[in-house]
């Protein structure tokens, strides 16, 4: 269903949404689409039987049981930007919802754009994967041409049901002037799995996220983050895992370089239940002096039966590795752009393959937009 | 001996003199390259010979104390690796380092813009099998020296040096290695028209039976010694190891 009609110029903006893996021409296989600009919901459609999609405020009216999951995972009290979610007396946001055993193949993408001006947008997502179905969404982020700083506020809650499986791609295009507070708990049920990718390579002023994920028996999840801060940017990223069941288990994997640029990368994990696995990496490439990388990564064993591990690096790019391209005829600037591009397309091994290609083209423009 | 007494200068090294921290690792090298000749130096390990392609490359950290490099007549000194790439210097590193999420197809490709020849050249030296994987990640030591040469095939340079071709390498490679290596030196091509030249740095000797050389050298204690016929050299080399050039190489120390 289109809810509401758009402006001209939104249009054109939105035509560019490509670039987060937004495709409303309809140029790629989708199952669905959700758009919000600014507070308009633009696009809410479903193209499978067994997928449904809706603004949350249509759900929270078509199914009694959707408003008792609204912060039953993300503590409504947590900090301003929940509060904030909470006060709001309008509903903005989606509600994807997987009927059980359906597997859909085709990506769901959903978009939140930030159109205007000051604008401040605050979402509440909901997700639902009924037991034994599959979902693949890509959501993209990004903004207009932003001239005065504008917020994009969020609680997702995604709820994945025994043996579901739930891969939530996220590609962010903010640019200088938005302020960014994501705030998403995922509940992975017996055997369940859930993916999430993570990938910004351009600016943001600000973003700062960090994730949970609870784990039952036999139930996986696995954070992968590609993330190039450059130019003034600040992230404060992270994830958690909570391996409350036997046999569970969480893997926080980041890949991140940092050009005059501030970046944070929380990776937390912890083990209650049995036989529990988890392990953390994070790989850091430093691109000059007013650039850091703190990586913190976090262990808490409360199980005798749990394995947790973690490594981290953090370098700058090597004299050896530059040279050695120098001497085949690169430039410098040529020589740097390809090793921080392929530095963040190690990154890439463990996306699903419909999604490599195209952040494989994202990273070749990011780092050969690359200066000295 | 190749006909090459009209042909330019295309390398002259004079007095080259250098040092890494402190430490003095060629002493007043001489050495004068023409188009089209091949060039090999010998040496025990340690006596400079990486040192002295790596010099002419442009690698840094290695400081000129004296002396001078001369290409096609003008002292590169001031230039960078970049500059002394495009003006046509080559090299085939002894120990290539990985390059990470690089493919060397991505890498062939920023060398050479072209695809379809980037391509070509993959497939003339039977690596279009590479092309996907990361350079030099997980290859074998016989796998980098020919990623080294095809690297070289893209780049095409006038000048040519080999540091170590063929150590590490078996013996099935090693044909195909001495065809690239032909082919970047143009030994195909009649004398008179050969413009290539090359410097094989190599301790063993064992590529001179494939490769036609037109003077040797042996590299002993940062000096170039024993210069000569390089099937001669070599011979020497083998029959007495490098300590008759040692020992010339102590006299002269003793009297310089």
């Amino acid at each position: 269903m289109k809810v509401k009609k758009m402006d001209e110029n939104l249009k054109e903006e939105i035509a560019g949404l490509d670039r987060v893996g937004f495709d409303i021409k309809g140029e790629t296989e989708r199952s669905g689409s959700f758009l919000v600009a600014d507070d308009k919901t633009t696009e809410s459609e479903s193209k499978e039987e067994n997928l449904v999609v809706m603004p949350l405020s249509f759900a929270v009216e078509v199914y009694d049981w959707v408003n008792e999951l609204r912060f039953s995972l993300v503590d409504r009290e947590k900090d301003e930007y929940t509060k904030e979610v909470a006060s709001r007396k309008e509903l903005l946001g989606s509600f994807i919802y997987v009927k059980e055993g359906a597997k859909i193949e085709a990506p769901f993408q959903s978009c939140f754009f930030l159109h205007c001006q000051g604008f401040r947008q605050v979402l509440h997502n909901i997700i639902v994967l009924e037991p034994n179905s599959e979902l693949n969404i890509i959501t993209g982020c990004a903004t207009g041409n932003l001239v005065s700083v504008s917020s994009h506020i969020a609680v997702t809650e995604m709820f994945v049901r025994k043996g579901a499986h739930l891969t939530y791609t996220m590609i962010h295009d903010w640019g200088s002037k938005a302020v960014v507070y994501p705030r998403a708990a995922i509940d992975v049920e017996h055997g369940g799995i859930f993916t999430s990718n993570y990938i910004a390579l351009t600016q943001v002023k600000e973003i700062q996220s960090n994730p949970v994920a609870y784990l039952s028996d036999n139930a996986s999840a696995k954070f992968n983050s590609i993330i190039y801060g450059r130019d003034g940017s600040f992230f404060d990223m992270g994830a958690m895992g909570i391996l409350k069941g036997e046999n569970a288990s969480c893997e926080i994997v980041s890949r991140v370089a940092s050009k005059n640029s501030k970046l944070i990368l929380r990776a937390y994990i912890e083990g209650n239940g049995k036989n529990t696995r988890g392990h953390t990496e994070c790989n850091g490439l430093l691109l000059d002096d007013r650039s850091s990388v703190t990586a913190i990564p976090e262990l808490k064993a409360n199980n005798i039966d749990t394995e947790l591990s973690h490594e981290a690096s953090i370098g700058k790019i090597a004299g050896e590795k530059l040279n050695y391209l120098m001497s085949r005829g690169l430039d410098e600037e040529t020589a740097r752009a390809l090793l921080i591009r392929g530095f963040l397309e190690k990154g890439i091994e463990g996306l699903p393959e419909s999604l490599k290609k195209k952040v494989d083209k994202l990273i070749e423009i990011a780092a050969s937009s690359e200066s000295l | 001996m190749s006909d090459s007494k009209d042909k330019d200068v295309l390398l002259e090294v004079k007095n080259l003199t250098v040092e890494v921290a402190g430490k003095r690792l060629l002493r007043g090298v001489d050495m004068i390259v023409k188009e089209g000749e091949t060039h090999v130096v010998f040496g025990p390990n340690g006596s400079g010979k990486t040192t002295l392609v790596n010099v002419i490359m442009g690698l840094p950290d290695y400081k000129v104390v004296d002396g001078d490099i001369l290409f096609r007549g003008d002292s590169i000194l001031e230039w960078n690796l970049t500059e002394r790439a495009k003006s046509g210097i080559g090299l085939a590193f002894q120990h290539p380092p990985v390059v990470e999420g690089v493919s060397l197809g991505v890498l062939l490709k920023t060398i050479i813009p072209d695809k379809k020849t980037s391509e070509e050249i993959a497939k003339n030296a039977h690596m279009e099998d590479y092309l996907e994987r990361e350079v030099n990640v997980g290859f074998s030591g016989g796998e980098r020296k020919k990623d080294e040469l095809l690297q070289l095939l893209a780049q095409a340079p006038q000048l040519v040096m080999f540091d170590e071709p063929d150590s590490g390498v078996d013996v099935d490679s090693i044909k195909l290695m001495v065809d690239i290596m032909r082919k970047l030196l143009q030994k195909n091509t009649p004398i008179r028209e050969r413009k290539n030249s090359g410097i094989i740095v190599t301790h063993s000797g064992v590529i001179l039976e494939e490769i036609h050389a037109d003077r040797g050298y042996v590299l002993v204690n940062g000096r170039l010694v024993c210069s000569g016929p390089p099937l001669d050299i070599f011979d020497q080399v083998k029959n007495h190891g490098f300590e008759r050039c040692i020992k010339e190489a102590y006299e002269s120390e003793k009297d310089g």
